[in-house]
């Protein structure tokens, strides 16, 4: 029993080991000189940087703008990619006609058209919201399609039997099939989303998280490069915590969502 | 399983009518007449169903008794609308029908249950006025009116088709059409079901067509018992036991050699 109370409590406890030793010894390094700080920032220097620009509204600036971007680029971007994804899906005319362009236009990496987004855009929202959605629609778009696709036939021709019509069998069979396989879609799209944005504020722009940190390279204050890696990596987390609770929610009937699975297991 | 042999027996079991149209009246005869005449079907080169006819008076219960490949599955499609035959017609109440029809509704093989919906919107899948109150009654009438808001996918095999069986009654089939429904069962699940299925056949009288590859399963439900082979019906035997039959029979053993001889 004391055996077990101490398994569980080390459960939590153990993931936690390793981060907090590198943080210790970074530390150490760091204030005796070992790493100089024009390299690596103490980690008391980043926490010291992360309260300086929370007090001057600079970090939350620049984090709502990116935040902002990343979300209306994905809004846009899978929004579209869904609408592709059911129309193919349910129509092989549409996607006679429009799958191979697709396929096409997906291969090109999509950062490789910043020369051309700069062009077209310059440094404004538009190019930032533009890339992001170029790199989301893509991943929601295939997962969208495959979802609809492999729905169980037999459900649909229960449906028809059973007297539903075709906007039935959509709503209440072919989308609810489809859903685990659109999410998985949107959690690929979420890190391309970051991962886009990072390359685009980094590149071109006057506000972000991305400008924030290639502004504070150009004056040295690697505390403050450090703080905005920090930062991604708390907003992917956020992301991807956030499609969790969607999936929970959304895919409840799913025997590995379960609620009750864990307390019987 | 205790609502079963609950509701089996005689006497106010049974709830009072509450206003749902499943419960409400002992009798219903739903069933309509249904004609197959001269069905064929061909799957390219492969003949399945050459000239198949057969008169099912209504409220009759009829067993499709073949070898698997022979055209059964194909056969209820054909009923229901999921196919159209390349020759031939299929008559329901001296109607010709082609395309779904309300009136025919089919319990397949598997249970087919939307994993996503709970057991109660599986079973008023069609939404029609006042649903749930008719769901709930049709799950009464299958014993698993306390599983109502459970996700399908914690039932048991038997109780997942008891699910579909109500899902059928909620459309008053006037024909029924049951594809091997209790194949994928065990034995013990299987009596049950028999047991399950003969009662609502009794209290709705929808005309139904039950394919089946057990003879036993065949003689113990059905009022005829028919053979497919080559694609049109080669055999056609009236089961006269009365019912309530019992488990083991030797009118319905002797019938059985009998029919096993046609397949």
């Amino acid at each position: 029993m004391a055996l077990r109370r101490w398994t569980l409590k080390s459960e939590r406890f153990v993931p936690w080991l390793v981060p907090i030793t590198v943080l210790v010894l970074w530390e150490a390094a760091a204030r005796s000189g070992f790493i100089e700080q024009r390299i690596l920032p103490a980690p008391s220097q980043v926490a010291v940087a992360f309260w300086d620009t929370a007090k001057s509204g600079a970090l939350f600036h620049h984090v709502a703008i990116s935040f902002n971007r990343a979300l209306i680029g994905l809004l846009v971007g899978g929004g579209l990619g869904f609408v592709l994804g059911v129309i193919n899906g349910t129509s092989r005319h549409a996607e006679l006609l429009l799958d191979s362009a697709l396929q096409m236009f997906r291969n090109v990496p999509h950062l490789a058209v910043i020369p051309m987004v700069i062009l077209w855009f310059g440094i404004d929202e538009t190019a930032k919201i533009f890339l992001v959605a170029i790199g989301t629609l893509f991943p929601i778009y295939l997962n969208t399609f495959h979802g609809i696709r492999t729905v169980d036939r037999g459900l649909i021709e229960m449906a028809r039997v059973n007297g539903l019509g075709p906007f039935a069998i959509f709503w209440r069979v072919v989308l609810p099939g489809a859903m685990p396989s659109v999410l998985v879609g949107l959690r690929y799209a979420l890190g391309i989303m970051w991962l886009t944005l990072i390359v685009a504020e980094t590149i071109a722009a006057s506000s972000g998280i991305g400008y924030m940190t290639m502004n504070a390279r150009e004056f040295l204050q690697t505390d403050v490069v450090v703080l905005g890696i920090i930062i991604y990596a708390l907003l992917g987390k956020a992301a991807d915590v956030a499609t969790k609770l969607i999936e929970h929610r959304a895919l409840a009937w799913h025997p590995a969502y379960h609620a009750n699975s864990n307390a019987t297991a | 399983m205790s609502p079963i042999a609950r509701k089996l027996e005689p006497g106010p079991a049974a709830p009072a009518n509450d206003g749902s149209a499943d419960t409400a009246g002992a009798h219903e005869n739903l069933g309509q007449p249904l004609k197959l005449d001269n069905l064929h079907v061909a799957f390219g080169a492969r003949k399945v169903l050459q000239g198949l006819s057969i008169d099912i008076p209504a409220r009759q219960f009829v067993a499709v008794v073949g070898r698997s490949g022979v055209g059964k599955s194909t056969l209820m499609r054909l009923i229901v609308g999921l196919d159209q035959p390349s020759e031939g017609q299929v008559l329901i109440a001296g109607e010709r029908v082609a395309g779904l029809q309300d009136s025919v509704r089919l319990l397949f093989q598997d249970a087919r249950l939307l994993p996503w919906q709970t057991v109660l919107s599986n079973v008023g899948i069609a939404r029609m006025p006042g649903w749930k109150e008719t769901a709930r009654g049709a799950l009464r009438d299958v014993g698993l009116e306390d599983r109502q808001n459970d996700w399908p996918a914690v039932l048991s095999g038997g109780q997942r088709q008891r699910v579909a069986l109500a899902r059928v009654l909620v459309g008053h089939p006037g024909v029924l059409l049951l594809d091997e429904p209790f194949g994928a069962l065990d034995a013990l699940t299987r009596t049950e079901m028999h047991a399950l299925l003969e009662r609502l056949w009794l209290r709705h009288r929808f005309t139904t067509l039950l394919i089946t590859h057990d003879v036993a399963e065949a003689v113990a439900l059905a009022d005829r018992v028919v053979v497919i082979r080559d694609g049109r019906i080669t055999y056609d035997v009236t089961v006269d036991i009365a019912r309530p039959r019992r488990r083991v029979d030797p009118v319905a053993v002797a019938l059985q050699s009998k029919i096993l001889e046609q397949v």
